[in-house]
């Protein structure tokens, strides 16, 4: 077996996912097929092939640094799910103590 | 009508944009709730446009070729002013402050947006069952799935409630929705589309692209919806293909052909299989050179895809954080903003996002790396080489779009290495950021459901898909001696159609 329920369980603790158990029962062993399945590329003799993350080959792509319209702050903060004097309102993001 | 007959007809003014329009919105009215295809219909907005574009056409002011006719956009693209969802509930009534360049252009070639069609939450899927809103129907049989992401798009289209529409492509996206769907549809070389404002699955994979009902009507909305942008850094600095002329030329004499060898066999339904058999020997018959090519590795190419898009999704998704735009979960003054985003990302992701989320979190992971993306990113690069090769000795690689007809909704729902089959053959276009198209070929004798061909050629050489493409659809029509489209019967009211 590739990948535990413990380890499936970590990784989403990880990508802050608050998955339930029950979901944890059925994603589990759906996550084992598949890496089987996908470990087959560790079949393929890759020896010093060079990896490709991207096709078109561009590197370090800059457009010239000129000054255009932007949003206003009105406009920025005007999806936000909570708002206070101008800035993006946030759970406190440090522990009590 | 064709968008190009609109097109047509809008210029000689037989009609006006207000009218064109206003009976795609009727046909939205009367067929949407059974078809699904669309999240959110515009039609205030849609009319301002066309009202805009009659305004400009009466006064003589000069319009491109598209000004008038609608086009459906896949809930992906930033569009200001409407919702722009991705079909997940993390995004409900999330409306950007931006267009997306795509969006944009099409504004600006007076194209009259209809309404955001239905896509798998976040474009992972092939079937539109993963959008957190509900399945979209397949025309041609309403319990059969439209094919996805982009199946609100490929079931608009093919539903008559729009002659144009655009999606995205990451794995076959555009190519098997089409392709079930028996339309048009194609994935534009890499770069080739700017991806500015398109919310990002993975990002050295996606590519926006046309669905239309012709092979031309896609070239045309191609053209339209084209070329560099420097907003995006892998946009690609250079002209448009001739995809328009070579769509009108139709010609394919002389031209090489290779048949994919490994993209057939076990899996591929026989009516499928049939059906291109067909075409290729119309394409040999009209001047092709066909000879049989081998891409070992493309059998690689699924893994090696279901590696790199959820590592790259799992990086891409972590901007769901709850805190400066879309859904959030559990704010009540106990919980700190962990716990916040944990709750907000478990209620507003569906499932195939949180495997995929997980997934590339594994295959990133350190200690699985090197045996897991980095070989992944391995064979991306042999597969880039048999295209390389393969393209050495022909100009363009056929194959079947899907390997399959489309399936029954609920069938694949909740397995899925099964779903994941549905882009058997569009995912080495993807990997190696060339152009492809799929093109309807016939119906399938089992169940009577559409084929699609695949034509896929070099980078930048998008002109030769439309070439093929049109030369099959235009003998393939003069044989069926109609559209394939007519023979869809999951709609009742062929006189009702706009």
């Amino acid at each position: 077996m590739p990948i535990t329920r413990d380890e499936v369980a970590h990784l989403a603790r990880l990508s802050r996912i608050a998955l339930s158990d029950a979901e944890l029962d059925h994603l589990a062993p759906q996550l084992d097929q598949i890496i089987t399945a996908v470990a087959q590329v560790q079949e393929v003799a890759a020896e010093g092939i060079p990896p490709t993350s991207h096709a078109t080959g561009l590197t370090n792509v800059y457009r010239d640094d000129e000054p255009g319209p932007c949003l206003t702050p009105a406009e920025a903060l005007d999806q936000a799910p909570a708002v206070e004097q101008q800035r993006f309102k946030v759970p406190r993001i440090l522990g009590e103590d | 009508m064709t968008a190009a007959e609109l097109a047509a007809a809008l210029e000689r003014k037989e009609v006006s944009a207000t009218e064109v329009t206003r009976a795609h919105l009727d046909r939205i009215a009367a067929v949407d709730d059974r078809v699904h295809a669309f999240l959110h219909v515009a039609a205030d907005s849609a009319l301002e446009q066309a009202a805009a574009v009659d305004a400009k056409r009466h006064n003589g002011e000069p319009l491109s070729p598209l000004a008038g006719v609608p086009v459906a956009v896949k809930d992906v693209f930033a569009t200001k002013g409407l919702p722009t969802t991705c079909g997940s509930r993390i995004l409900e009534g999330w409306h950007p402050p931006y267009d997306a360049t795509i969006t944009t252009r099409l504004k600006q070639a007076g194209a009259i947006i209809l309404g955001k069609t239905n896509m798998d939450e976040f474009a992972m899927g092939s079937s539109t069952e993963n959008s957190a809103y509900g399945t979209s129907r397949n025309p041609w049989d309403l319990d059969k799935i439209p094919g996805g992401s982009s199946g609100g798009s490929s079931a608009a289209v093919a539903a008559y409630e729009a002659p144009l529409a655009i999606g995205t492509d990451t794995g076959g996206s555009i190519r098997q929705p089409a392709a079930v769907c028996g339309i048009v549809g194609t994935k534009p070389t890499y770069g080739g589309s700017s991806r500015y404002g398109v919310v990002a699955f993975a990002s050295s994979l996606d590519t926006p692209g046309p669905f239309g009902r012709t092979v031309l009507d896609a070239a045309l909305l191609h053209e339209a919806m084209s070329g560099h942008d420097p907003c995006d850094s892998t946009s690609i600095d250079a002209p448009v293909p001739p995809v328009v002329a070579a769509a009108r030329e139709a010609d394919v004499s002389g031209m090489r052909i290779g048949v994919v060898t490994e993209l057939s066999g076990e899996g591929y339904q026989p009516g499928v299989m049939a059906r291109f058999a067909e075409s290729v020997e119309l394409l040999e018959s009209l001047g092709a050179k066909v000879t049989e090519v081998s891409c070992p590795h493309f059998r690689y190419a699924l893994p090696a895809y279901y590696l790199i898009a959820p590592s790259e999704c799992s990086s891409n998704l972590a901007r769901f954080d709850a805190m400066r735009y879309g859904l959030r979960v559990g704010d009540d003054g106990t919980r700190d903003a962990e716990e916040v985003m944990a709750l907000t990302r478990e209620q507003g992701f569906g499932a195939e996002v949180k495997r995929r989320i997980i997934l590339g979190a594994y295959a990133l992971s350190s200690g699985y790396y090197d045996a897991y993306y980095g070989k992944a990113q391995q064979v991306r690069t042999l597969i880039i080489r048999d295209f390389d090769a393969a393209f050495g000795q022909v100009d363009v690689l056929v194959s079947p779009s899907t390997p399959t007809t489309a399936f029954r909704i609920g069938e694949r729902a909740d397995d899925p290495m099964a779903m994941y089959l549905a882009d058997l053959c569009t995912i080495p276009s993807d990997l190696a950021g060339n152009a492809a198209i799929s093109v309807p070929c016939g119906l399938a004798d089992e169940d009577g459901l559409p084929v699609g061909l695949q034509v896929m050629a070099p980078a930048m050489a998008d002109d030769r898909l439309y070439r093929v493409a049109a030369a099959a659809e235009a003998a393939l029509t003069g044989r069926w001696g109609r559209p394939l489209l007519a023979e869809a019967k999951g709609l009742p009211g062929e006189g009702d159609r706009a």
